[in-house]
């Protein structure tokens, strides 16, 4: 996999932006992305999905994804088409969430600060730089390390775990829901 | 020899066989889990990917707990089929620790009502609050949903060890200041990230005097400052609690006197006030005396936090032969169903009723908005929980506030936010 990305900005530069806001606990009745992706963001910013389109970034300020562990708040942003996200820093739950999601957070100072919406953003994992092309400006981040690039390399902590034990990580789909029913009595 | 290690290091050492060279924080250990949690909400989807990766069967059926908690009994009908979900899991994996509603309980309060936790071990769940377990001398963090599914198929997950940050609490705790006033003092002061992926370790001589469940409401919290941990030493007081519930034999860890802490804060809580967290973060916590005039809607009781038999004492003294403010409503949330029936028989209940508030069975329910007691557009509840951010309870414009249950108690008496110490006889 190449480990560099591109894509448009969404900047949430506000500390502390949490779970609860990210995707609210009274859609935890569900674990369905697309539906969760419905309800992504929408009691901070209403207009986050009318905007967002596949392969966005988000940018955000510190401790993003602080609160509760509900992974549904990585798949929410996912499912709404973001396909990675830079924070000044980020709660670690959320942090291990992505990697094991195959889902890319990057820890990058400043980046929020001097990004606006709408700007096209790149970030190249291996050199461990975030640019932001339209304005022409660049930051380092601390490259994530092996043991991180791994996981993204393999798609998420399951399949990294079925690469290592020779044996492959289904696709979710019906033949899924078939097997659940088959254990069903 | 190795480095003088901290008790959380040395427990994570001694799961990834590192014993004899010990472990440095940072570093990345794959350490083996012996107890894991499980409930409605987190774990259904694990069950799927655990399925995906050509897993049938959970690495050891014996190491898990599961019970349903978050919105029992069944708010609606997706959450029906989650609980159905889990059942079903339960079943096929042959596991023996289940606690079924009647039996059931916030899970980071039942699994130690139940002796399942013990001094030394590893134990996660899908739920932030598993922090809550630390209380006991154990390694205790939450985790995703992926993160579970790997438990549940290898036994064993990924963890950078943390750095620590040490706490020595000294002096005894003030009448009407509780444990949960000095975690929202501590949270005040260092911030919600302010112990960002650090384990929290408690020292100091006000420890001995605090029982396993004050203990336990400070260790559930230490994820409120980003902590991936909040870890006590294990003391008589918690063989005690052990022994009351489990024969199991345990090895309890100490931290070396010369190991090494990212930073030491030193804290008299003789000092201390009730304190009160206003809206939206845990760390806006105020002196009782700086928190002004504000009218509530809703008193709330309940939640992992504070909600164990010691909690609801405390409320039940304060409301006693009183009756809460005209307009107010106060819903009392035991923590699980043993505290429940614990609470019926010291006649709690009837206090609490004769007050005013209404008792509902053991769930997570309306501290994460989800049922008994959500709240409206800028309603505005004073709660025993542990988060007060936007939209946690209910509707995006209401506003929480957190604090002891018996600050709690003594505003729904009086109708605004009020200082208990007064109404404690």
């Amino acid at each position: 996999m190449s480990r560099t990305i591109k894509g448009r900005a969404h900047v949430y530069s506000r500390a502390h932006i949490n779970t609860d806001e990210i995707i609210p606990a009274r859609y935890l009745n569900t674990h369905d992305h697309a539906e969760l992706a419905k309800h992504a963001m929408e009691d901070i910013d209403k207009e986050f999905l009318a905007r967002v389109q596949p392969g966005d970034i988000l940018v955000a300020g510190e401790d993003f994804g602080c609160g509760s562990s509900r992974e549904h708040a990585v798949w929410a942003l996912r499912g709404a088409g973001i396909a990675a996200v830079v924070g000044t820093s980020f709660a670690r739950i959320f942090f291990r969430n992505s990697f094991n999601n195959g889902f890319l957070a990057v820890e990058c100072v400043g980046a929020a600060a001097e990004t606006t919406t709408g700007d096209e953003i790149e970030i190249d994992v291996d050199r461990g730089t975030f640019r932001n092309l339209t304005k022409g400006t660049s930051r380092d981040f601390v490259p994530l390390g092996e043991f991180v690039h791994e996981l993204l390399d393999a798609g998420g902590l399951l399949p990294y775990i079925a690469k290592k034990n020779g044996t492959t990580y289904a696709p979710a789909g019906p033949q899924v829901d078939v097997k659940l029913t088959s254990l069903k009595g | 020899m190795s480095r003088p290690q901290t008790i959380t290091e040395k427990i994570l050492a001694a799961h990834c066989g590192r014993e004899t060279t010990g472990v440095r924080p940072g570093q990345i250990v794959n350490a083996a889990i012996d107890l894991v949690v499980c409930h409605e909400i987190t774990t259904p989807p694990a069950i799927k990917m655990m399925q995906r990766l050509g897993v049938t069967k959970v690495f050891d059926p014996d190491k898990l707990v599961v019970t349903p908690d978050h919105f029992v009994p069944n708010k609606d009908i997706q959450t029906a089929e989650l609980t159905k979900e889990l059942q079903r899991f339960v079943r096929d994996q042959g596991i023996k620790h289940y606690y079924e509603l009647g039996e059931h309980g916030i899970c980071h309060a039942l699994i130690p009502e139940k002796g399942h936790i013990l001094p030394g071990m590893t134990a996660v769940c899908a739920d932030s609050h598993t922090t809550t377990l630390g209380a006991f001398g154990a390694f205790a963090s939450g985790i995703g949903s992926t993160d579970l599914a790997a438990v549940l198929a290898t036994g064993e997950l990924w963890f950078r060890v943390p750095p620590t940050l040490r706490f020595n609490l000294n002096g005894k705790l003030p009448r009407g200041v509780f444990s949960k006033d000095l975690i929202l003092y501590i949270i005040s002061k260092i911030g919600v990230d302010g112990a960002r992926y650090c384990a929290m370790e408690y020292h100091g001589d006000t420890i001995a005097s605090l029982s396993m469940e004050a203990r336990m409401t400070i260790s559930n919290m230490a994820v409120e400052a980003g902590g991936k941990s909040g870890i006590f030493h294990a003391d008589a007081v918690t063989d005690e609690y052990v022994r009351a519930r489990t024969s199991v034999t345990y090895t309890p860890f100490c931290s070396d006197a010369d190991a090494e802490y990212q930073s030491v804060m030193d804290i008299d809580v003789s000092s201390l006030e009730p304190i009160v967290a206003l809206p939206s973060l845990p760390s806006n916590g105020r002196f009782i005396g700086e928190v002004g005039n504000v009218a509530i809607d809703q008193a709330y009781i309940g939640s992992c936090t504070n909600a164990r038999i010691e909690d609801l004492r405390e409320a039940a003294a304060i409301m006693k032969g009183r009756h809460i403010a005209k307009g107010v409503k106060a819903i009392v949330v035991p923590a699980t169903t043993s505290i429940w029936k614990q609470a019926l028989r010291e006649g709690l209940f009837e206090i609490f009723t004769d007050a005013g508030c209404v008792v509902s069975t053991a769930t997570c329910g309306a501290c994460l908005g989800g049922s008994m007691g959500v709240l409206g557009k800028q309603e505005v509840c004073i709660s025993t929980t542990n988060r007060n951010f936007t939209g946690r309870m209910g509707h995006p414009e209401a506003l929480v506030y957190l604090a002891s249950p018996a600050t709690v108690a003594a505003s729904a008496i009086t109708g605004v936010i009020t200082d208990p110490r007064p109404y404690m006889n």
